[in-house]
C-alpha cells in the first residue's frame, strides 16, 4: 500500500461497486484529490459485491428504482461488461399471474421496453429445463442481464485514477471521523488520518458502523440472503458464455435460479429473516470465506431446494450435479426497503450511499454525485433520501421489525397501500381514544396512526347508495373502504373533521427569518403577519422540491407545515437554508403541535359554536389564507383558513396535551350540524383528486416544473429564490407536459367487472402505443382516485400538449385491460367546484 | 461388504482463528461447522466401495446434537446409515473417544454383523491427536495402517498405499476386517446432490447418548464404562486420574494457544497480457498444465 495522502477533498470509504461507481462518477463531475480507501484487498474485498449472482431485473414498481436501475444498465452496457441475457418471472398461481400482468403495465409506465407475457410453453421454449407444467406462464423482459460487477467497479476506479482525480488505498480501514462544528474534517485510519472536507460512506453493511463514528445514523441492517451453487450441469457443458439462457424468478416461492457458465445458480428470499448486528460481522482474517459470505444454515435452505427441484428436475434433480457452494450471503436492509442515500442531517459534507444492490449502483452514484456537486440529481430521489427517516426509523427496534416483515415480500405481490404489521402503533394523535371509539382503520404515515376511514360511518353507506362507487374486485378493494366516499359526500353535503396530527410543523423566527425563506419559496413570504402562503421549493434546475405552507404569524415568525411523510427531509432543506450567521433559528414542533381539519358546508356554524362566539369567523373576518387565534373551550388555538379539500373551513393547531379537549369540543358543535369523522382516504385521495390539487411523490417530483404542473402564478416575486433562473426559464418556454385530470368512461372489464385504477398504471394512446413526451417521459398516472361527488373514477397524468385538450379519448392499462379514459381537465382547473366558491363561502 | 466411516465435527475457521475470552476453545460464534478434510476423503472411499461392490455403508460420530449435521452430509454424499454418539457437548480426550467409539463397534457388530473396513481421517482438523483411530484397532485387535493415499479393495483383504517418508510408496496388505487411517489426496471428494440431501434430511439416525467423557456406559452398547473398555491403563498417558474417578481422563487442556500466524504473501505476478508468462510458468511448475 503506497502511503496514505494526508489531505483530500474527498474521502471516499469502501471499494465494492457503490464506492467505485461513486470515485467515477464524482471524477466525472469534475471533482478531484479524493481518495478511495478499503480495508480488503482489490479487486475483491470481500464485501457484498463479490459473491453476488449479479443480474439485474429491469422492473419495479417503485418509479425512483426503476428508474435507477434502467440508468445503471445502461451505464454497465458502456462499460462493456453487461451481458443481456433476458430474464423471466415465473407465475405458479393465478393471484401472480395477475401481478404479472401488473409488471408489464409499470414497466410500460417506466419506458422499459419489450416486455411481454408468456405462455408455458414460451416459456419452455426459451428455458428448455423448465418443468412447464406448473406454472401457468410467465413476464418477460428482453433487457435482463448479468454484468461483471468486479470488472464494473475496477473499470471505473481505474477511469477516476487515469483522470487525476483519484487516489485508491486497498487494506486501509477507517477507524473513526472527526467532526468539528458538526462538519466532517478527518477520517482516521489504521494506517494514518487524512484531513478532509467531504466523506462518502459507501461501506455496505458496514455503514452504519462508519456513520456512528461520526455521530449520525444509516439505519440498515446485515441480512442473509442464500444462495448455492451447483454444477457441472451435463446441458451447460458446452455454454459459450456466462449465461445463455434467461435467468427465472420463481416469484410465488421467494426463489431466483440463473445459469453460471456450467453451473446453476438457485437463491432464495424464502427463508426466515436473519440479521445480524454490523459489529458482530467478522473481519476478513477471521472468515472462512469472506466478512459477507457466512456459514450456510442449510435447514434454512432444505424446503427451497423441494421447489427448485419441482420446477428444474432435469438439472436440481440430477444425482451427478453437486452442491458446488452454499452461503449465506449479507445484503443490507432497511425499515422500508429503498436505499439510503444523501447527505446525513446529523453531519455536514458527510454522505451515505448505501443500502444498494448492483443493479442501480451506477444510477445511484450518478444521481448522488450530481447531487453533491450541484444539488440538482436528474433522478428525483426522494423516496430513498436518509433524510426521510424520524428519529424512531433510526431505533433498532424498529429496523429489526420492519426488515423481518419485509423481507419475505423482496418477491412478494404487494399491494400499493400495504402496510406494515409490526411494531405499531409508534405515534398516536391525542385524540386517539376517540378514533378507536369510532372504528377507525388507521394507515401508518412517518409512524403516525391515521385513520384512513371510520367505521362509525357506515351507517352512510345507505344514505348515499350508490355515490359510493363499490368495488368488486377484490385488489381493488383490498385497504380500500366505500365509507370513504360516503365520508367524502357526507362532508361536502354537511361537514367533516379530519385528524391531520401527522403533518410535520416548524417555526423559523429571528430577524433572518423572512430573507431566509423568501430565498427558499417560489412564491412571496413577505406578506402581513395573519397571512397564509402556500408555496413550492425548487432546487436549482427548477424541479419541484416540495410543496407546503407557511403562515405569518409575526414580522419574525413563520410557521412552516408540511406533509409527514416527506417531513424531515424537508425539516433538512430549511435548516440547510438557515443563516450561517445564526440570525434564525428553526423549531420543530411537529410533537408539540396537533392539527385538525373541519371543512364542509356547515364548518363555519361549527367553529362558530365551538368558539362560542368569541372569534369574528364570518368570511370578511376571518378570510381564505389568513390564519388567527381562536379558543375553543379554554384552549387557545391557531386556526388556518384553508383547504385541501374544497370546502369552506380551517385548520386548527393545538398543543399536543390539550388535542383531546379541542377534539372533544369540535366533536359536540358538530353533532347538531350531522358532522362526520373524515379520515385521510377522503382528505389525501377523492377530494384532492375532484380538486386537481397536487401531492409532492406523485404530480410533484423534480422530474416536473411548475408550468408543466399548472402551478406558475401569472407573476413572480422580486425577491430570488432558489431556481429563479431556470423557472424564468420553463415560463418562458411551452410546456412540454401539461398536468390532467382524465375521468375513466367505463371501467368495466371483458369479464363485466368494474375496475378501479390505483395510480402509477400507463396511460396510451386508443391503439395501445406509450405516449412519450419531448423530454422522453411517458405518461403514466400519477394519482388514481374515486371522485364521489362527480360520479366517475378520477385519474391524473401529465400529456404532451397534443393530448392534453379536453375531449380527447386515451386508455389507461390495468392488469392487461385497456380502459378508455377522457381528458376532463388540462391544467389546474377543478373538476369539482370549478370556481372555489365553496373554499371563499 | 459393511463400511463403516468415523467422521467428527470441527470449526470451519477463517485464516485467523479467534479464540473465547478464557482460552479454551475456539469461538464458533460466526463459524460453520464441516467434517475433518481427510474425513471427508474416507467418506468418498467409503461410498465409493460400496458403489463398486454393493454392501452397506455407516457413517459414526461421537459429538453434541448438533454434530447430527455432520451425519446428514455424509448422507447427503451416499453413505447409508448413521450413528450419533450423543455426547453433552463437552471435550472428549482420545482415549475416552476410542473407547466409545470401539465399544458402540462391537455392539453395532453384535447386530448386524462385522465392519469388514473401518475407515478413519488421518487426524482431526482441530485437535489433531492422531491416536482414535489406532487405538480402536488395538481396542478391537484388528490391523490398522495410516496415512492413507491408495486404498483397494481385494477379495477378504485390502491393499493400502501411503508416501514413504523420503519419497517412494510403501504398500500394505490388510486382512479383513481391518481399520484404516486415510489422508486428503486419496481421492477427490464428491459435492453432494440435490436429491442426495434431500434423502439424507429424511433418513433416521441412530442417537446414543453418552453424556460427558467417562461418565458411563454407552448406552445402546451397555457393554461397561467407557474408559476402561479395554483402552489402557488410564495412567499410562501420565496426566490424570482413572475414568472410575468421574475426573477427566488423559491430558488436561490448559489453555489454546494459537499456531504462528504465516501470515500470507502476496506475490503480483504482473499486469495484463504481460503477466501471461509468469501464469503459466507457475501453473506448470504447481503441475496443473503439461509442459
Ligand atoms: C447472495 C447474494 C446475491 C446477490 N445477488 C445480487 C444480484 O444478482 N443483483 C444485485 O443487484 N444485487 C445482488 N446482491 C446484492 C449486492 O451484492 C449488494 O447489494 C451490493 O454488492 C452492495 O455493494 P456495496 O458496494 O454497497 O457494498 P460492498 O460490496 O459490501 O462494499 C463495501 C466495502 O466497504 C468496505 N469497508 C467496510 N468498512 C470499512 C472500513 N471501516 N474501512 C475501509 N473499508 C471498509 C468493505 O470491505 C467492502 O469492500 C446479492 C447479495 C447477496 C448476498
Amino acid at each position: 500500500m503506497a502511503s496514505l495522502p494526508e489531505r483530500a477533498k474527498v474521502v471516499i470509504v469502501g471499494a465494492g461497486i457503490v464506492g467505485n461507481s461513486m470515485a467515477w462518477h464524482l471524477a466525472k463531475q469534475g471533482w478531484r484529490d479524493m481518495v478511495l480507501l478499503e480495508k480488503g484487498t482489490l479487486p475483491n474485498p470481500g464485501g457484498s459485491t463479490g459473491h453476488a449472482s449479479n443480474f439485474i431485473f429491469l422492473t419495479d414498481h417503485n418509479k425512483e428504482m426503476a428508474a435507477f436501475t434502467m440508468d445503471s444498465a445502461l451505464q454497465y452496457r458502456e462499460l462493456g461488461v453487461y451481458h443481456e441475457c433476458g430474464g423471466i418471472e415465473v407465475a405458479r398461481t393465478p393471484e401472480r399471474m395477475e401481478e404479472l400482468k401488473r409488471r408489464v403495465a409499470s414497466s410500460k409506465a417506466w419506458g422499459i421496453e419489450g416486455v411481454r407475457l408468456l405462455t408455458p410453453a414460451e416459456v419452455k421454449a426459451m428455458v428448455p429445463f423448465i418443468n412447464e407444467t406448473i406454472i401457468l406462464g410467465g413476464f418477460y423482459t428482453p433487457g435482463v442481464g448479468v454484468v461483471d460487477s468486479l470488472q464494473a467497479g475496477t473499470l471505473m476506479r481505474q477511469a477516476a485514477q487515469e483522470m487525476g482525480a483519484l487516489t485508491s488505498a486497498a487494506g486501509v480501514e477507517v477507524t473513526g471521523v472527526d467532526t468539528e462544528s458538526g462538519r466532517v474534517t478527518r477520517v482516521r485510519t489504521d494506517h494514518g488520518d487524512i484531513d478532509t472536507e467531504y466523506l462518502v460512506i459507501a461501506c455496505g453493511i458496514w455503514s452504519p458502523r462508519i456513520a456512528k463514528m461520526a455521530g449520525a445514523s444509516i439505519p440498515l441492517i446485515p441480512a442473509v440472503h442464500q444462495m448455492i451453487d451447483i454444477g457441472p450441469v451435463p446441458m451447460f457443458a458446452n455454454a459459450r458464455t456466462e449465461v445463455d439462457y434467461p435467468i427465472v424468478r420463481d416469484m410465488d416461492t421467494n426463489m431466483y435460479e440463473r445459469q453460471h457458465g456450467n453451473g446453476f445458480e438457485v437463491g432464495s428470499y424464502a427463508h426466515r429473516a436473519i440479521l445480524m448486528d454490523p459489529d458482530d460481522i467478522p473481519s476478513i482474517e477471521a472468515s472462512a470465506l469472506s466478512p459477507t459470505m457466512l456459514p450456510f444454515t442449510q435447514d434454512d435452505f432444505d424446503p427451497q431446494l423441494e421447489d427448485a427441484l419441482e420446477l428444474f428436475p432435469s438439472i436440481v434433480g440430477d444425482e451427478k450435479v453437486g452442491v458446488k457452494l452454499a452461503i449465506n450471503g449479507l445484503l443490507s436492509l432497511t425499515p422500508d426497503g429503498n436505499p439510503i442515500i444523501g447527505e446525513t442531517p446529523e453531519v455536514k459534507n458527510l454522505w451515505s450511499v448505501a443500502a444498494i444492490w448492483i443493479k442501480e449502483a451506477p444510477g445511484i452514484a450518478r444521481c448522488v454525485a450530481e447531487w453533491m456537486t450541484h444539488g440538482t440529481p436528474e433522478i428525483d430521489p426522494h423516496g430513498s433520501d436518509i433524510a426521510r427517516f424520524y428519529d424512531h426509523h433510526k431505533t433498532l427496534q424498529h429496523i429489526r421489525a420492519r426488515t423481518t416483515e419485509g423481507f419475505n415480500k423482496t418477491y412478494g405481490i404487494v399491494h400499493p397501500m400495504e402496510q406494515w404489521e409490526s411494531n405499531r402503533p409508534i405515534r398516536r394523535s391525542p385524540a386517539a381514544v376517540r378514533h378507536a371509539e369510532l372504528g377507525a382503520v388507521a394507515f401508518e404515515a412517518a409512524g403516525w396512526e391515521r385513520p384512513f376511514w371510520y367505521g362509525a360511518n357506515e351507517p352512510l353507506l345507505a344514505e348515499y347508495g350508490d355515490r359510493v362507487m363499490p368495488r368488486a374486485a377484490e385488489w381493488d378493494s383490498r385497504w380500500w373502504s366505500p365509507i370513504i366516499n360516503a365520508e367524502h359526500l357526507a362532508m361536502r353535503d354537511r361537514a367533516g373533521l379530519v385528524d391531520l396530527s401527522a403533518f410535520a410543523i416548524f417555526d423559523v423566527t429571528g430577524p433572518g427569518a423572512l430573507a431566509a425563506l423568501e430565498r427558499l419559496c417560489v412564491n412571496k413570504v413577505d406578506v402581513r403577519p395573519g397571512r397564509t402562503v402556500y408555496t413550492p421549493l425548487l432546487n436549482a434546475a427548477g424541479g419541484i422540491l416540495a410543496d407546503l405552507t407557511i403562515m405569518r404569524l409575526a414580522h419574525d415568525h413563520f410557521r412552516v407545515v408540511t406533509g409527514g411523510g416527506m417531513g424531515m427531509r424537508d425539516r433538512k432543506i430549511f435548516v440547510d437554508g438557515l443563516p450561517k450567521d445564526g440570525s434564525a433559528q428553526l423549531f420543530d414542533l411537529t410533537s408539540a403541535m396537533t392539527t385538525f381539519g373541519l371543512w364542509g358546508p356547515r364548518a363555519r356554524d361549527i367553529l362558530g359554536a365551538a368558539t362560542d362566539g368569541s372569534a369574528d369567523i364570518s368570511h370578511a373576518g376571518f378570510p381564505f389564507l389568513t390564519s388567527k387565534t381562536v379558543d375553543i373551550d379554554g384552549v387557545r388555538t391557531l386556526a388556518s383558513r384553508i383547504s385541501y379539500v374544497g370546502e369552506l373551513g380551517w385548520e386548527i393547531y393545538v398543543p399536543m396535551e390539550q388535542g383531546l379537549r379541542v377534539w372533544d369540543a369540535l366533536w359536540a358543535a358538530g353533532q347538531p350540524h350531522g358532522m362526520v369523522p373524515v379520515g385521510i382516504g377522503t382528505y389525501a385521495v377523492t377530494s384532492r383528486l375532484e380538486k386537481g390539487y397536487r401531492a409532492h411523490g406523485a404530480e410533484l417530483e423534480l422530474d416536473f416544473n411548475l408550468v408543466e404542473a399548472g402551478m406558475a402564478r401569472p407573476s413572480l416575486k422580486d425577491a430570488d429564490f432558489v431556481g429563479r433562473g431556470a423557472y424564468e426559464a420553463q415560463r418562458a418556454s411551452d410546456p412540454v407536459g401539461i398536468l390532467c385530470t382524465l375521468t375513466v368512461d367505463d371501467p368495466t372489464s371483458s369479464n363485466g367487472v368494474k375496475r378501479y385504477m390505483l395510480g402509477r398504471e400507463p396511460i396510451l394512446t386508443p391503439d395501445g402505443r406509450s405516449i412519450i413526451d419531448a423530454k422522453g417521459r411517458r405518461s403514466y398516472v400519477t394519482s388514481a382516485g374515486s371522485g364521489p361527488s362527480v360520479g366517475k373514477h378520477l385519474l391524473m397524468t401529465y400529456l404532451p400538449p397534443e393530448h392534453a385538450v379536453v375531449g380527447t379519448k386515451l386508455v389507461v392499462e390495468y392488469f392487461g385491460e385497456h380502459y378508455p379514459v377522457t381528458v376532463a381537465i388540462a391544467g389546474a382547473t377543478p373538476l369539482f367546484d370549478p370556481d372555489n366558491a365553496r373554499i371563499r363561502a | 461388504m459393511r463400511v463403516l466411516v468415523c467422521v467428527k465435527r470441527v470449526p470451519q475457521t477463517g485464516g485467523r482463528i479467534v479464540l473465547t475470552a478464557d482460552g479454551q476453545e475456539i469461538d464458533t460464534k460466526f463459524l460453520g461447522f464441516t467434517i475433518s478434510p481427510h474425513e471427508e476423503c474416507g467418506i468418498e472411499e467409503a461410498v465409493r466401495i460400496i458403489e463398486a461392490g454393493g454392501g452397506e455403508s455407516t457413517v459414526l460420530t461421537l459429538g453434541a446434537s448438533a454434530a447430527e449435521e455432520q451425519l446428514r452430509d455424509a448422507m447427503a454424499l451416499g453413505i447409508d446409515r448413521a450413528v450419533l454418539l450423543e455426547t453433552d457437548g463437552s471435550e472428549w480426550d482420545p482415549v475416552s473417544t476410542a473407547a466409545a467409539i470401539a465399544d458402540t463397534i462391537r455392539a453395532q457388530e453384535a447386530a448386524g454383523g462385522t465392519f469388514d473396513l473401518v475407515i478413519f481421517g488421518n487426524e482431526s482438523a482441530d485437535s489433531g491427536g492422531f491416536q482414535v483411530g489406532i487405538r480402536v484397532a488395538v481396542a478391537l485387535g484388528r490391523p490398522v495402517v495410516n496415512g492413507l493415499k491408495g486404498l483397494t479393495v481385494g477379495s477378504g483383504s485390502v491393499t493400502a498405499r501411503r508416501e514413504a517418508p523420503g519419497g517412494g510408496w510403501e504398500t500394505y496388505e490388510l486382512p479383513l476386517p481391518a481399520i484404516v487411517g486415510v489422508k486428503e489426496g486419496i481421492n477427490l471428494p464428491r459435492y453432494p446432490s440435490v436429491p442426495g440431501r434431500l434423502r439424507a434430511k429424511k433418513k433416521e439416525v441412530e442417537r446414543i447418548p453418552v453424556g460427558a467423557a467417562g461418565s458411563g456406559p454407552v448406552g445402546a452398547a451397555g457393554s461397561g464404562p467407557v474408559g476402561a473398555a479395554g483402552s489402557g491403563p488410564v495412567g499410562a498417558a501420565g496426566s490424570g486420574p482413572a475414568a472410575s474417578s468421574g475426573l477427566p481422563v488423559g491430558p488436561i487442556k490448559a489453555l489454546l494457544r494459537l499456531p504462528e500466524e504465516s501470515g500470507s504473501q502476496v506475490e503480483i505476478l504482473g499486469r495484463g497480457a504481460e503477466a501471461a508468462p509468469a501464469v503459466v510458468d507457475l501453473l506448470q511448475k504447481l503441475g496443473l498444465v503439461a509442459r
